[in-house]
């Protein structure tokens, strides 16, 4: 399949999810105006038929999806009724923010469970296997927002080392302060994450162990190393590959738990806030995109898997 | 002499934080979503704003009105207010006010009644996207008298008619050009925005110099500020939505306090407490924030008022405030809470009594049937659905207890939790909640609830599904206590119809109070000055009186 057609289809999911969540936000019951009134006993009935016509919110959804559809057509992502302010300027530092913290996480997440995974996988059922087998089951098994609450405890509150949460200490406080700031959110992370892809390396490699290449390798008298690293290493990182590949996405849709524990200012909190706040224009604009660079990430996938095996491409 | 001058030394250093300390980080939950003081209505806006810009009055921490812009409060004792006879023989009035001589904008442009009238066309336009703008559509018109004195006319005599909390003033040297090209634009356009550190836009004893969207906001002193001096250099506000990672933050020293308005929950502030009160002052703080049942009076089930005086009375509050709030929430007799001046205190209250409860359901019909719960001679059971916001553990626990107290006089309790925005989006003001509903309004000291308790604001298809009586709730007698209460002057009046109100309210129950919610702040021992008010003008509104000592 050619990379326009690819780049056609993923016009048209963007669409279809342009759509859907479009469609989702106006179905859900009650509007930021509702819950104004309920917290403020300043404002009266009127004023509620007014803010709700002022922001388009008595209006049909799919009246409004259509309009705002025409203007995304001509470039206009339109303004954040939340942040005041165009949609562009808000999701900004959001999304820089959330890529720095998703691509190092990922980064120090592979670094460990891509080593893990081969390790295991050299005598399955021996002792290092099942000792990955038991911290991959716990970084599964662990909730990301208890993980990141030990790690403020116990790094933060008991042993004073690292900040407790935010990006960077008030005022600026440079690149030192910046990596001591993602210490512990990267850490969280990365451990709930090291598991499944310990996991998947492992079954891979394992289940490239038996193939014919493999064996013909060996008789040819390769040693093990070239053997692991050099034959069945490549073939086995197909399955990591997709998922990086799908995991892309999430670099720019941030993490919402881990966003919330750090008080990091990503995307996660962005879209689940414009979400909630039926900010129509910031939560498609954040979804699109976390759903465009997923499918970005599907195509280079598919480019990358060429690249490890050229077999793909003639089939 | 060495061996004396070094454990000085060394103590002078310890304690330098103590006295040296001229940076305070406040930890709040929730980050502002515009800096305009008149746009949407927030309670993160109000906390950061209340630093840095100032309404023309409000109340203060003992719930007295009291001018904070302005010179003197207008009354028509001391000849400031005077009433007007307008169109049709209604009753109007005319309240002269002198802002303060030495108010004036951050950026040393004097805070003047161009200001007041700039402020009243942008409340009042329909599109500018002002939140609040009942006080806006009253005033009729701005006399300016001088660049300091001016006088609002207002088409409606009520008894609070010098409150004008509402009207924040907006800089109209730095605004005015913002507004009037597009005013429907107005909110996307406002410099508080588009320009936050701007100094004009401030006139408080601090101003905005740093806002990280989602992150903080630093305020440093208004060199321009002819109050009080501010106590330190600089204040920084960071937003940590988690009430753990705040609590955590507050240990590791990233915030030195956590505001009340917008903090810890009671019950997770009283085990901070226990656990860390030797380092903080934990102040508990009675609000305005009444927390009760709203019921459906629509419902065959409790139209009865003798079922509902019945379920008032076999709950037993005091002991859900003692065991759950070690008793700092203040049990409610009704809308009106006890530091409120109007409170009737000499009302009986509605203690538990689980006997009196019982023979209230029997005189009413329901007796006692298979598995405990009562039935009625329809064979219908005495079974109450309660509908409360998820993730609100405070309420999910007193739902609980209340289920508890109610089976043992025989009757059911299913307790639903919804999502906030479904509950007060659909459930409860489109009044579908079959028979209870369990949440708070926050109100400001003496608020008419007109809007809860008239008949005329009963929610329906026909009005749009405007208005917040939401048990359906039409008493004449009401009415009319309402709206003479509105437009009474005299205070002795006015005190004996308010008692009338809540006898009338206690009599009826539309709703079963509960609580009065407390504020949690937590403080460190050397912080100084900070008076939490329990309503919606929060402590910083007096923020140049906090010091470090």
């Amino acid at each position: 399949m050619g990379v326009t057609t690819r780049l056609l289809q993923s016009v048209l999911v963007l669409l279809l999810m342009s759509f859907v969540v479009y469609g989702l936000m106006g179905l859900m019951p009650g509007d930021p105006i509702d819950l104004m009134i309920a917290g403020d006993p300043r404002l009266t009935p009127d004023d509620a038929v007014r803010l709700k016509a002022l922001y388009g919110l008595d209006q049909p959804w799919m009246e409004r999806w259509l309009r705002w559809l025409g203007q995304f057509i001509q470039g206009e992502l339109g303004y954040s009724r939340l942040y005041a302010r165009p949609v562009a300027e808000a999701m900004a530092p959001a999304l820089g923010n959330s890529a720095l913290l998703m691509l190092s996480a990922m980064a120090l997440s592979l670094s460990v469970a891509i080593p893990l995974g081969i390790l295991a996988s050299l005598r399955p059922g021996g002792p290092l296997d099942r000792l990955v087998n038991l911290l991959a089951f716990a970084s599964v098994s662990v909730p990301v927002f208890w993980l990141g609450l030990m790690l403020i405890v116990v790094f933060a509150v008991g042993l004073g080392m690292l900040p407790a949460g935010g990006v960077e200490t008030v005022g600026g406080g440079g690149l030192a302060d910046r990596l001591r700031h993602m210490v512990l959110p990267v850490a969280a992370l990365a451990l709930a994450g090291i598991g499944q892809a310990a996991r998947h390396m492992r079954a891979a490699m394992i289940g490239e162990a038996g193939a014919d290449y493999i064996r013909t390798a060996r008789a040819k008298g390769c040693g093990p190393a070239r053997v692991v690293l050099g034959h069945q290493l490549r073939n086995a990182l197909l399955p990591i590959t997709t998922i990086v590949a799908l995991e892309f996405g999430g670099l720019f849709s941030g993490a919402l738990i881990t966003e919330t524990v750090f008080a990091w200012p990503g995307m996660g909190r962005l879209i689940y806030e414009a979400v909630m706040g039926n900010d129509f224009n910031l939560a498609l604009s954040g979804l699109l995109l976390a759903t465009a660079m997923t499918l970005t990430g599907s195509i280079l996938a598919d480019m990358a898997y060429l690249r490890l095996d050229p077999r793909i491409g003639r089939k | 002499m060495r061996k004396f001058l070094a454990p000085l030394i060394v103590s002078t250093m310890l304690a330098a934080p103590a006295w040296a300390k001229d940076e305070l980080a406040i930890g709040i939950t929730q980050f502002p979503a515009t800096l305009n003081p008149s746009i949407e209505s927030m309670l993160a806006k109000t906390y950061v704003l209340a630093f840095a810009h100032r309404p023309i009055t409000a109340y203060d921490a003992s719930w007295q009105l009291t001018c904070l812009l302005c010179e003197k409060l207008p009354t028509i004792e001391n000849g400031l207010a005077k009433v007007e006879t307008l169109e049709g023989g209604r009753k109007g009035i005319a309240a002269t006010y002198a802002l303060r001589a030495d108010a004036k904008w951050a950026d040393g442009t004097p805070v003047t009644t161009d200001d007041v009238v700039f402020s009243w066309e942008v409340g009042r336009h329909p599109q500018s996207g002002v939140a609040a703008a009942e006080l806006f559509r009253r005033i009729t018109r701005v006399e300016v008298k001088d660049s300091r004195t001016f006088t609002l006319h207002v088409d409606k005599l009520t008894f609070d008619y010098n409150a004008i909390n509402d009207l924040h003033l907006l800089p109209a040297h730095i605004e005015r050009k913002r507004f009037e090209g597009a005013p429907s634009e107005y909110r996307n356009r406002t410099a508080y925005d588009q320009d936050s550190t701007n100094p004009g836009l401030y006139n408080g004893p601090y101003r905005i110099t740093s806002v990280v969207q989602g992150s903080h906001v630093v305020l440093e002193p208004n060199t321009y500020w002819g109050g009080t001096k501010p106590g330190f250099k600089r204040i920084v506000i960071k937003a940590i939505e988690n009430t753990a990672s705040l609590e955590a933050n507050l240990l590791s020293g990233g915030i030195d306090m956590i505001a009340g308005e917008l903090g810890l929950p009671l019950e997770q502030s009283l085990a901070f407490e226990k656990r860390h009160g030797a380092r903080f002052n934990v102040i508990t703080k009675p609000s305005l924030s009444y927390e009760h049942l709203d019921l459906n009076l629509s419902s065959s089930l409790l139209s009865e008022p003798k079922v509902r005086r019945a379920l008032l009375l076999g709950l037993d509050r005091e002991t859900i405030s003692r065991q759950l709030f070690e008793g700092r929430q203040i049990v409610a007799e009704s809308v009106v809470p006890p530091l409120d001046w109007v409170f009737a205190a000499d009302l009986p209250k509605a203690s538990f009594d689980p006997v009196r409860a019982n023979q209230l359901l029997d005189d009413a019909g329901w007796m006692v049937g298979p598995g405990g719960v009562r039935v009625n001679h329809r064979r219908e059971r005495l079974s109450l659905e309660l509908v409360t916001t998820a993730g609100n553990r405070s309420r999910e626990l007193i739902a609980q207890v209340m289920q508890a107290q109610w089976k043992k006089i025989g009757v059911e309790l299913r307790i639903k939790t919804e999502p906030p925005r479904v509950m007060f989006g659909d459930t409860v003001t489109r009044r579908k909640f079959p028979h209870m509903a369990l949440f708070a309004w926050y109100s400001a000291p003496e608020s008419v609830p007109r809007s809860t308790l008239h008949s005329s604001m009963i929610p329906n298809a026909g009005n749009n599904w405007s208005g917040q009586n939401y048990p359906g709730y039409a008493s004449p007698a009401m009415d009319q206590l309402l709206d003479s209460v509105e437009v009474e002057l005299s205070k002795d009046k006015r005190k004996a119809i308010w008692r009338d109100i809540q006898a009338l309210y206690a009599a009826d129950l539309p709703a079963l109070p509960l609580f009065f919610k407390s504020d949690s702040f937590i403080l460190p021992k050397e912080l100084k000055g900070v008076q939490p008010t329990g309503h919606q003008d929060p402590s910083p509104y007096w923020a140049e009186n906090w010091r470090w000592e």
